[in-house]
Parts: structure tokens; C-alpha cells; sequence
């Protein structure tokens, strides 16, 4: 038997082929005669199409075609679909206004498309999408939340351009425990709009067989069979089972990868019009105005307490700003993924929450990393550090005061906490942060000028999204299980398919150790097959740190079916009685004796089935599995951050930061300690250097990597992480998903300790040096 | 206006008749279909593209490919051994989870490869300011460093 691989440090099964430049991204697809398509974008805001001339276009050298919204009406091609339905607050739907693949007769964001130019190369079709001619009568834009109401009106379907005013929570008690409180902290802030910036642009590349009827979309998606379903069944009309989409090799995604755009359904329709393979690949320049946005709230928050510090309510009222349309998921982010967040780590009686989503003349926005719960988080973790330092309680044992301390624990905004430690991640956090010595360090900080300060983010998160009657009653319009099938060769190797979706995450090898350690087969004996709807039987994709908790489940649930299956062989082979066979990682054994055998030779006689009982069982070692979740998953930590801010610049470096995370049980903590890394860079690029910044015409002043800053190498430190075990209660692994939290916790973490360094109250993300020497110098004068 | 250009990739010959306006990174992707070196900005700021020109490290994208003309290009393509025994600097990125989806993964391998010939036992801070014009939107960075720092000794100065 081989050595335990849960918990195991593996080596990624997935490095070699991107360590020599063997990955396969979708722009490195070349199909046979291929074809390039570039997109007009619109360069107004808010802008009705007057005329559009597109004759010069058709003629320039290497044109093969120019589709405008015109084309694709004509075609009946539909709008983009929305996947969730939010019911208001008066009981009616969300307003839902057409979101058309090509623009027809008013664009409403720069970067909207207006046509697609396709030629034999990528050079000719962007030469010619110049000289396409477009007279616009500039409407006026709006792009600021605050200001969407009562601005000229977006959609006609919206005339005072909102989507809809969402409320969770008890508000007459809310509001009566704000009346009793002893103490009210308030803070007024922006959560600020980001671009995710996966370093792989989009790219789609589609092709159309005439033999077969069918098309080959590869795209470079995060959920193939959901980009599948929402593309056939409500844009193009089309068969699902003639379309196949694979993502293959993608790079990155962080959410924006998981909606239907555009150009994916552009580019579908227009290779069977040619009969020719049609692709697209962003740049970075469309990449900024084209992929959905993240964040964008403003929002106003209260923390009721008593005089010791007990939280007594919490009233949050939040504008948040959809863009131009409705993106794929937009509408549940600010809704089911935020308010629901607003319990945090602790037993605050009575929430309330208000939520107003609006149309603004800017791109979409839609789950960014951690989507909702970023901003939930960022919401409680800076309330609550705030109050403390108004009542001149310490922020940790404000915190302690307040823990949810017992299991499950039904919080007031609908989610049920099924299991956690908060003290246990909290402690650990402090000892490896070295918290005692923080005073010592800040006078050493002092010495050299610098201001030095320290910042807590007690987070939750709900993850392993989710149980399908659930999310279907809050609005969902899909199911959110997952699928999996285990296919065990005949000389016992095996290959897995998972509906999950790795860009980055390690499926590959994650997967692979959960299903060699109960197989005991070497790693290299397992593979992982993924991101192609014409393998992999079903999948609802990667997002909300899913893949392990709800992907792994159904990998799970498969493999208890191929040893159930296994027992019986076994228990034929070795002439015992099935409830006598013990399984333990690929040895089967007849209970109380020496006789066993081993999994490869189960597989063998289910494939070689001479001595086997073809009267009650059928041959072969193959069998699938869709697992749906009872309950989401709810991983939770604390996040220790030091800064220094340097007086005379502004400058803020972060000094140390300290995770401590529970994800429940930890499969490979080398992966998992890279997906924190990652998100904690997320989270501080957040926090220091990540901002939108629209001006009042509408458009994008942070549109590429000069002006919009994403972390660099030197942004960062050497992160000092550690991880607490509770095991999720409702799966077989035990598990509740890490790719998020980094990303969720650190914002707020940050703020807290520039706060704590400068001595103020708030100030707005990003801490930019421009934005912290002003608050010094507003404070000095 | 289309041009013949001719330079030594990976070892061996690589020539092709391109647009004159075709940078080297299009000519390494398109016309060689070496498709490892990867473009993931516009501005010269991702780093996806870097390779080696003449045992430099170079970002394609800010160069067109008439100016490689006669040079000796390496791609990540050319980094491993003949027989696919990796690199020390690729095995210490596979070591050190030095990568997760991949994408910018050439990129700084290959600058990484450039900054180790001058840097066989760098600090913790030297990698970090050698990683200016790469970026990476996974790791954190943290993984990178220690791969660099980890692939730097093994190499000795010598690529």
C-alpha cells in the first residue's frame, strides 16, 4: 500500500507541460482555415447609433465578412441571459432590459460592441474595423452609483436606471435595537470597482462542420457546460448536443471567466455564416473595457452595541453598481453573496440590509474573487476594529467578546454556520504575528520616521456554492451541483472527468491524490480530464472556491460506487459473501482472514470478466456521480496585517501579514498555501494600488497596466500562513474550499492597520501614497 | 509591405517572409507556432513574452521581428534538456509551486533565466526588484521568489 496522500505536499502533475511552453491556451489553438475577428467598440458612454457605414470595411484586403447588431437581429439571435432572478422588495422581478451581443442602435459603455470585422489575418480585420464609419449622437453618461438615479435614463425598461431595491434581514428590529444601543459606530464608505486582469486575455475560437451540423467553440472559460447551456438553449437556439465548447489551458480566471460574453456567441454564429474557423483574442486594452468589472459598492454602515462592547444589530444600506447591463451572474453578488455574509464570525442578534443595484454607463460588473463577500467582510472587519477604538476596547477582545462560540448556529441573514473555531484561527494568528511585540516594533518604526500600524480581519466566508433547491428559491435559474466519473482501465490505471474547471488551482493534482489514496494507485497512475463538454459528462464549473467541496464530492461519491462495485467482484473472486469484503486504498479482504485482492486485479477480471458473475453484474469499472450540497461550505480565519507608512511620501509598505485559515480538511497544503498567496494579493492590490477611475464623460482613465495597478513583486512580503482544522460537517472529505479567502480577508485587514498608523477613521481604498500623505497632511493641519 | 527575416531560435534556423510591422513575438507565435511565449498586455508591462535574445532577456512584444534579424533567440521551448530533463530554474519553479495557472509562467522563467547569470545566490529583495516587468496574477509572487532563489544557486551563474 503507498503512503497516505491526503496531506500530501505532491509536485503539480500540471507544471511540466507550462514550465516548457507545452500549455494549450485558447489563442494557441490554430484551426484549420482559421480566420481573425477584431470588434468596433463603442468609444461613448451613453451614445445613440445615428448611422453606421460599414461598405469601406467590406472591401478592405483580407475582409471575408462585417456582422453589426443588424445582422444578428435579423438572424434572431437573443440577448445575453441573466442567471439569477432577484424578487425586489415590493415582491417584483428584477428589470431585466436586453443585453444584445452587438449593439442595436444605442451603446451604452466604451468598449460596447458595434460590429465584428472577420478577415484572414488579425491585422486585416482590426485595419478594417477602422474604417468603419459610425455617427453618434452622445447622450449624457452617468458612471458613479450614487448618481444613477434621476441620471438620463439607461435602458427604457429601467427609466430610473434600477435593476431593483433588495432588503434581508428584520428591520423593525433592527431598528429598535439601534434605539436601545449604548454605543453606534458608522462608517460611510466606497468599495471600490476592480478589474480582474487574469494575465491571459479572453480569447474564443470557433468552427462549424457542415458534415456534421455542429460546432467546436474552445474559449477561454472557467464553466464550459454552463457557457454551453446559456449560449444554445437562450442566445443562438441551437441543439446543445451539436455544440461542444472547451476551455482548455486557461489563465486565470478570478471570476471573469465565468460569464457568456459577447464575443463567444459573435464568433459561434459567424463560423457557420462563413463555414470557416472564426477567432477572437482580447488585448489588454479591451480586456480593461470588455471583461466584467468587480465590486463598486457604496455603501453606509451602522454597528449597534452595548456599553461592554456586545454587538446588538448591524444596518447596512448599499448602492451597488451593476453596469451598463446585467453580466451573467451580476445580480446575485450584491444580494445572496453579500448580505447573507454580514453575521460574520459572530452572534450580532438582528441584521438588516438594504440593497439598491443600479444601471450606470459603465462595463458590467460581476463576481470578482470572492464576490460579495469581500465587500460583506470589508463591511463587518472595519465596523468592528472601528467601534473598538471608539470605546477603547482592545479590537481582539472586542472580537472574543462577540465569537459565535457553538455549532451549527443559524445566523439572522439565512445561512446556518454548520462548524468552526474562531478562537482557534484567531490565537494562531496572534502568536505567528508576535501581536506582544507589536508596541516594541512600532517605536523602532517611529525611530526611522515611519508610522507603523496593525490591522485584524476575522472573516467567513460561504463557499461550496450550492444546494440547488436552496439557490433555485433564492433566484437561481441553474442547478449548482457538480459531476464527476471515475473510468478505471483494465490494467487499473484510471481516468477521472470533473465538471470543475482548473485555471490555476492544481486540479490536476488535487483530485488525482484524493482518488489514488482511496484507489492506492500511484499518482501517475490517475488522470484528470477537464473543461470539454464532449468528455466530461456534466459540469457547473469552478467559482466561489467550489471545485474541492462540490467537484471532489462527486469524484467521491463515484469512487464509493466503483468499490462498491469492486466488493462484489472481489467478493466473487475470493468466493466470499459481498458484506464479508473490507476495503482499504485498493486491497480488498475477506474480513477475518489472510485472503485479499488487489484493486488492479478486481479491475482486470471486470474487463477480462472469464471468472466473474455476468449473471448479476455487469463487466467493466466505470461510473459517474452528481453530487448536490446540503448546506454551503463556510471557511474562516484571521488575518494579522503590519504596515508602515512613510511620513514624507505617503508611501504605505506592508511589513508582515499573518493568515491563519480554516478550510477544513487540507488535501494538498502545498496548493493550498499558493491559492492564499495569491488571493491575499488580490486583496491587498484592493487595498493599496487596485482602482477604476471612470471620468464624467464615461470614460475608462485606469485602462491598462500603466494607470491601473495590479501588485508587482515588490507590492508584497513573504506571507506567513498557518491553517486550523475543523472538517466541514456535510461532505466525505471534510473540506470547504481556499481559493477566495485571501482575497476576502486582506482588504480589510490592511485598512484596519493604515488606519491604526495614521490614526484616523477611515479613509477610502486605495491607500494610494497620493490618498495616505493627504490624510497626514489633512490631520496635521 | 512584407520582408524576409532570418534568426537562430532555439538552436536552430527559423526564417519567414512577414508583414514589416510584425513584431517578434508574432513571428515566434505565428509563423514558428511556437506558441509557448505568451502576450498578455499592450503595453510592455506583463513580461508573458520575454525571451532571450542574444542571452538577454527581451520582451518580443517591444521589438519587430526585423530586428532580430541574425540574432539568437531562445523561447522557454529551448530551455529544457533534448531529451525533456528540465532546467534547473524550471525545477525549481516546479519545486516551489512557482506557478499555478501557468500563463506568465515562461515569461518569468525566462527572465529569471537572464537574472541568474549575474545573481548565483541573490537576496530575497534582489529577486523581488528583478520581477518589475513581470507579472503575475496567481502566486502572490511569494512561490516565484523562492523558485528563483532556489533555481539561481542551482544554476552557478551559468545558464
Amino acid at each position: 500500500m503507498n503512503a497516505p496522500l491526503i496531506g500530501a505536499r505532491i509536485q503539480r502533475k500540471e507544471d511540466y507541460r507550462f514550465l516548457t511552453g507545452a500549455g494549450q491556451f485558447t489563442d494557441d489553438v490554430a484551426l484549420p482555415g482559421q480566420t481573425h475577428a477584431a470588434f468596433l467598440r463603442s468609444p461613448h458612454a451613453h451614445a445613440k447609433i445615428a448611422s453606421l457605414s460599414i461598405e469601406k470595411a467590406r472591401q478592405a484586403p483580407g475582409v471575408l465578412a462585417v456582422y453589426t447588431g443588424a445582422d444578428l437581429a435579423a438572424a434572431k439571435v437573443g440577448g445575453l441571459p441573466c442567471g439569477w432572478l432577484i424578487t425586489d422588495v415590493n415582491g417584483q422581478p428584477m428589470k431585466e432590459p436586453p443585453f444584445p451581443a452587438l449593439a442595436q442602435d444605442k451603446v451604452r459603455y466604451v468598449g460596447e460592441r458595434i460590429a465584428v470585422v472577420i478577415a484572414d489575418t488579425a491585422a486585416q480585420a482590426r485595419d478594417a474595423a477602422e474604417l468603419i464609419d459610425v455617427d453618434y449622437e452622445v447622450l449624457p453618461a452617468v458612471t458613479e452609483a450614487s448618481r444613477a438615479r434621476g441620471a438620463a435614463a439607461i435602458h427604457d425598461l429601467a427609466p430610473d436606471n434600477t435593476c431593483y431595491v433588495w432588503a434581508l434581514g428584520d428591520k423593525a428590529a433592527t431598528d429598535a435595537a439601534f434605539a436601545k444601543a449604548a454605543h453606534v459606530t458608522r462608517l460611510d464608505f466606497v468599495n471600490n470597482r476592480l478589474v480582474p486582469n487574469a494575465i491571459e486575455p479572453r480569447a474564443a475560437n470557433a468552427t462549424y462542420s457542415r458534415a456534421e451540423g455542429s460546432y467546436t467553440l474552445y474559449v477561454s472559460n472557467q464553466n464550459p457546460h454552463v457557457e454551453r447551456l446559456l449560449m444554445t438553449a437562450f442566445v443562438l437556439g441551437l441543439p446543445e448536443n451539436k455544440v461542444r465548447v472547451v476551455a482548455p489551458d486557461v489563465g486565470g480566471g478570478f471570476g471573469s471567466k465565468i460569464y457568456l460574453y459577447p464575443e463567444d456567441v459573435v464568433v459561434t454564429w459567424a463560423s457557420k455564416q462563413l463555414n470557416r474557423a472564426v477567432k477572437w483574442t482580447s488585448d489588454r486594452t479591451e480586456a480593461f473595457v470588455s471583461d466584467a468589472h468587480g465590486r463598486d459598492h457604496v455603501t453606509t454602515a451602522e454597528l449597534a452595541l452595548d456599553k461592554n462592547g456586545k454587538f446588538l444589530a448591524l444596518r447596512v444600506k448599499t448602492t451597488a453598481n451593476l453596469g451598463a447591463y446585467l453580466s451573467t451572474f451580476a445580480s446575485c453578488i450584491p444580494t445572496i453573496l453579500y448580505a447573507t455574509l454580514l453575521a460574520g464570525q459572530y452572534t450580532t442578534p438582528v441584521i438588516y440590509c438594504e440593497v439598491t443595484a443600479v444601471f450606470t454607463n459603465t462595463t458590467p460588473v460581476d463576481a470578482y474573487r470572492g464576490a460579495g463577500r469581500p465587500e460583506a467582510t470589508y463591511v463587518v472587519e472595519r465596523l468592528v476594529e472601528t467601534a473598538a477604538r471608539e470605546m477603547k476596547i482592545d479590537p481582539v477582545e472586542i472580537r472574543r467578546r462577540n465569537f459565535i462560540k457553538s455549532f451549527p448556529y443559524q445566523t439572522p441573514v439565512a445561512l446556518c454556520y454548520d462548524t468552526g473555531n474562531y478562537e482557534a484561527t484567531l490565537g494562531a494568528a496572534l502568536d505567528m504575528a508576535d501581536v506582544g511585540g507589536f508596541q516594541k516594533r512600532k517605536d523602532e518604526s517611529l525611530r526611522r520616521g515611519k508610522l507603523r500600524g496593525i490591522g485584524y480581519a476575522c472573516y467567513i466566508e460561504a463557499c461550496g456554492i450550492a444546494p440547488s433547491n436552496v439557490a433555485g428559491s433564492l433566484g437561481a435559474r441553474a442547478g449548482l451541483f457538480e459531476a464527476g466519473e471515475i473510468r478505471v482501465h483494465p490494467t487499473g490505471t484510471v481516468t477521472v472527468f470533473t465538471g470543475s474547471h482548473q485555471h490555476g488551482q492544481g486540479h490536476e493534482t488535487t483530485f488525482a491524490q484524493v482518488v489514488a489514496d482511496r484507489l492506492g494507485l500511484a499518482i501517475e497512475a490517475v488522470d484528470i480530464v477537464h473543461g470539454d463538454t464532449s468528455k466530461v459528462l456534466f459540469g457547473m464549473g469552478t467559482y466561489g472556491s467550489r471545485s474541492i467541496a462540490v467537484g471532489g464530492t462527486a469524484i467521491v461519491k463515484a469512487l464509493d460506487k466503483i468499490v462498491a462495485k469492486g466488493k462484489k467482484i472481489a467478493a466473487h473472486l475470493m468466493e466470499a459473501a459481498e458484506g464479508d469484503i473490507e476495503y482499504d486504498r485498493g486491497v480488498f479482504k475477506v474480513a477475518g482472514t489472510d485472503k485479499q485482492k488487489m484493486f488492479g486485479e478486481v479491475a482486470f477480471a471486470a474487463y477480462v470478466p472469464h471468472n466473474y458473475p455476468l449473471d448479476k453484474l455487469e463487466p467493466g469499472l466505470n461510473e459517474n456521480a452528481f453530487y448536490d450540497p446540503t448546506n454551503f461550505t463556510f471557511p474562516a480565519g484571521t488575518y494579522v496585517c503590519e504596515v508602515e507608512v512613510d511620513r514624507d511620501t505617503g508611501t504605505t509598505e506592508v511589513v508582515a501579514f499573518t493568515a491563519v485559515d480554516d478550510f477544513g480538511k487540507v488535501i494538498n497544503p502545498m496548493i493550498v498555501e499558493g491559492q492564499v498567496h495569491g488571493g491575499l494579493t488580490q486583496g491587498i492590490g484592493q487595498a493599496l494600488t487596485e482602482g477604476c477611475r471612470y471620468d464624467e464623460q464615461g470614460q475608462l482613465l485606469s485602462g491598462s497596466f500603466n494607470d491601473y495597478c495590479i501588485p508587482r513583486a515588490t507590492d508584497v512580503p513573504n506571507f506567513k500562513l498557518d491553517t486550523r482544522e475543523t472538517p466541514c460537517t456535510h461532505n466525505p472529505l471534510g473540506v470547504k474550499g481556499c481559493g477566495e479567502a485571501g482575497a476576502i480577508g486582506a482588504p480589510a485587514a490592511v485598512m484596519n492597520a493604515i488606519t491604526d498608523a495614521l490614526g484616523v477613521k477611515d479613509m477610502p481604498m486605495p491607500a494610494t501614497a497620493h490618498a495616505v500623505w493627504r490624510s497626514l497632511q489633512k490631520k496635521a493641519a | 509591405m512584407s520582408v524576409k527575416v532570418s534568426m537562430k531560435v532555439n538552436g536552430k534556423p527559423a526564417a519567414a517572409d512577414v508583414e514589416a510591422r510584425t513584431l517578434l513575438v508574432g513571428f515566434i507565435r505565428e509563423n514558428l507556432r511556437l506558441t509557448g511565449t505568451h502576450v498578455g498586455c499592450d503595453t510592455a508591462q506583463c513580461g508573458a513574452c520575454t525571451v532571450l535574445m542574444n542571452g538577454k532577456a527581451i520582451k518580443s512584444c517591444s521589438i519587430v521581428a526585423m530586428q532580430a534579424e541574425g540574432a539568437d533567440i531562445m523561447t522557454i521551448e529551448g530551455v529544457a534538456k533534448p531529451d525533456g530533463t528540465l532546467h534547473p530554474m524550471q525545477q525549481a519553479f516546479k519545486e516551489n509551486h512557482g506557478l499555478q495557472c501557468g500563463f506568465c509562467t515562461p515569461g518569468m522563467v525566462m527572465n529569471a533565466l537572464d537574472f541568474a547569470k549575474s545573481h548565483p545566490n541573490p537576496s530575497e529583495k534582489e529577486v523581488r526588484e528583478s520581477l518589475e516587468g513581470n507579472l503575475c496574477r496567481c502566486t502572490g509572487y511569494h512561490n516565484i521568489v523562492k523558485s528563483i532563489m532556489a533555481g539561481a544557486r542551482a544554476m552557478g551563474g551559468k545558464i
